[in-house]
């Protein structure tokens, strides 16, 4: 269990107690104890929780799309449903008819991102997964492997190092400044930021959360820190339906970005 | 917080921003099941149905506009058979009126001439009952005149009577006198 579990159980430390500060979380909510390990590879809770997700996301499209009827049962139409959404609201919108190829990939993509970050509100799981910056880091990279590989495999090295870092329409003189930056921008930037947009959202998210609900426990006392305390917990009921928002957009926004890359990748040499 | 931060940094060297390399493998490992079984199997399957049920809707659609095109070229025979058999049975009507009207002035001169060959066999007939009407009476006439002369002479002037032809003149003068007196009226 995480740390935050264990600072609630452990909390007989209340406000005003003497010599009791707040319990304030910190790195250590994102710290956690290997479950096991083997040399110098270990398995923890993010981990664990990461399979979960992908059996959850397997066994979801499983039972929706193996069997797929002409007309849809509640759960195929669901699934028809997300699976619709991503791959004309994102994925054809943004890269269009030539798109079609990537829209496995994305799919699966949104629906992992979107559960890794959902578990943050399940309880017992409690932890976005995307909050330990492994996860979206591996993916911003299998996404900067494939518009890297889609970039040069469409325009050749010159044609693609051209398509990556010189913009079309733009004055002689400004491509001095211009082509480092886009160079910079496009090759080391992007899957950096990529990444960390989506870590960052949901370590944010997930301390806010976690710092309301160890306030409200703390401020719980027989005084007038019962009053900041319930405050306190109307606020994380509050962050935690904000945070389901959050959640679905960072999903949203990673795979956005993703097709907007491999639409770059795909443009026509200019 | 900074607090918090700094009191854990001493306690264990953590960055959040590093990337641990076991969660890395788990993490695509787990990325990679779920792309796997979708990209393969399960979002193919679904795309078959789905443009199977386009299809579905489009052949229907297409079912419904040759069924509406048939229709169409149905009612366009049946007016153009409907506009044929109108004016069939108005050229029939035309041609029965004319027939009609033939026939009648046909019926009407034969009419004409049979009254005209009745009026002129009535003509003849009274013609002849008139001649012979004349005749009977001129005859009549003459012998009762001539009996009633011979009793009032008291002999008998029927031999003489009839060889000198008194009779006759007398008859013929009376109806010259008539003639007169119907030319004068006239």
């Amino acid at each position: 269990m995480s740390a935050e579990l264990t600072s609630l159980a452990s909390g007989s430390c209340h406000f005003g107690d003497a010599g009791c500060g707040f319990p304030a979380p910190g790195l250590n909510e994102f710290d956690f104890k290997p479950i096991f390990s083997i040399g110098s590879f270990y398995f923890n809770k993010p981990m664990l929780l990461s399979m979960i997700v992908a059996v959850l996301v397997v066994v979801f499209f499983w039972a929706a799309f193996a069997k797929p009827r002409l007309v849809p049962g509640k759960l195929q139409l669901v699934g028809e449903i997300g699976y619709d959404f991503v791959k004309r609201s994102i994925v054809l919108e943004t890269i269009g008819k030539k798109g079609e190829k990537y829209v496995p990939m994305l799919v699966s993509m949104f629906f992992f991102v979107w559960l890794l970050n959902i578990m943050s509100i399940i309880p017992f799981a409690q932890f976005p997964v995307t909050a330990a910056i492994a996860f979206p880091a591996g993916l911003a990279a299998v996404v900067w492997v494939t518009y890297m590989t889609l970039t040069f495999k469409k325009h050749g090295f010159v044609g693609g190092l051209k398509n990556l870092c010189w913009p079309s329409g733009i004055p002689g003189w400004v491509m001095f400044i211009l082509v480092p930056i886009e160079f910079f921008s496009n090759i080391f930037v992007r899957p950096f930021t990529l990444a960390v947009r989506a870590f960052a959202n949901m370590f944010a998210g997930h301390l806010l959360i976690v710092m309301f609900s160890i306030a409200s426990w703390y401020l719980l006392s027989p005084s007038l820190g019962a009053l900041y305390g319930s405050a306190s917990f109307v606020v994380a009921v509050g962050l935690t339906a904000f945070e389901l928002l959050v959640q679905f957009l960072q999903a949203y926004i990673f795979v956005m970005l993703a097709s907007s890359y491999i639409a770059g990748a795909l443009e026509e040499a200019h | 917080m900074s607090m918090a931060i700094a009191q854990l940094a001493a306690e264990e060297k953590m960055n959040p921003l590093l990337p641990a390399w076991p969660e890395i493998i788990i993490g695509l490992l787990c990325f990679f099941i779920v792309f796997g079984l979708l990209g393969k199997k399960l979002l193919p399957s679904i795309e078959k149905v789905l443009s199977e049920r386009r299809d579905a809707i489009e052949g229907g659609m297409e079912r419904a506009e040759a069924a509406q095109a048939e229709a169409q070229a149905l009612l366009e025979q049946y007016r153009a058979e409907l506009a044929e058999a109108r004016h069939e049975a108005a050229r029939i009507v035309e041609q029965a009126r004319e027939q009609g009207a033939a026939q009648l002035t046909e019926m009407r001169e034969e009419g004409q001439r049979q009254r005209e060959a009745i009026v002129a066999a009535g003509h003849a007939q009274i013609e002849a009952d008139k001649k012979q009407a004349t005749a009977a009476l001129r005859q009549d006439v003459g012998s009762l005149a001539t009996q009633l002369a011979s009793r009032i002479v008291g002999e008998s002037l029927e031999e003489h009577t009839r060889q000198s032809g008194v009779i006759d003149r007398f008859l013929d003068e009376l109806e010259a006198k008539a003639a007169v007196a119907q030319g004068a009226a006239k």
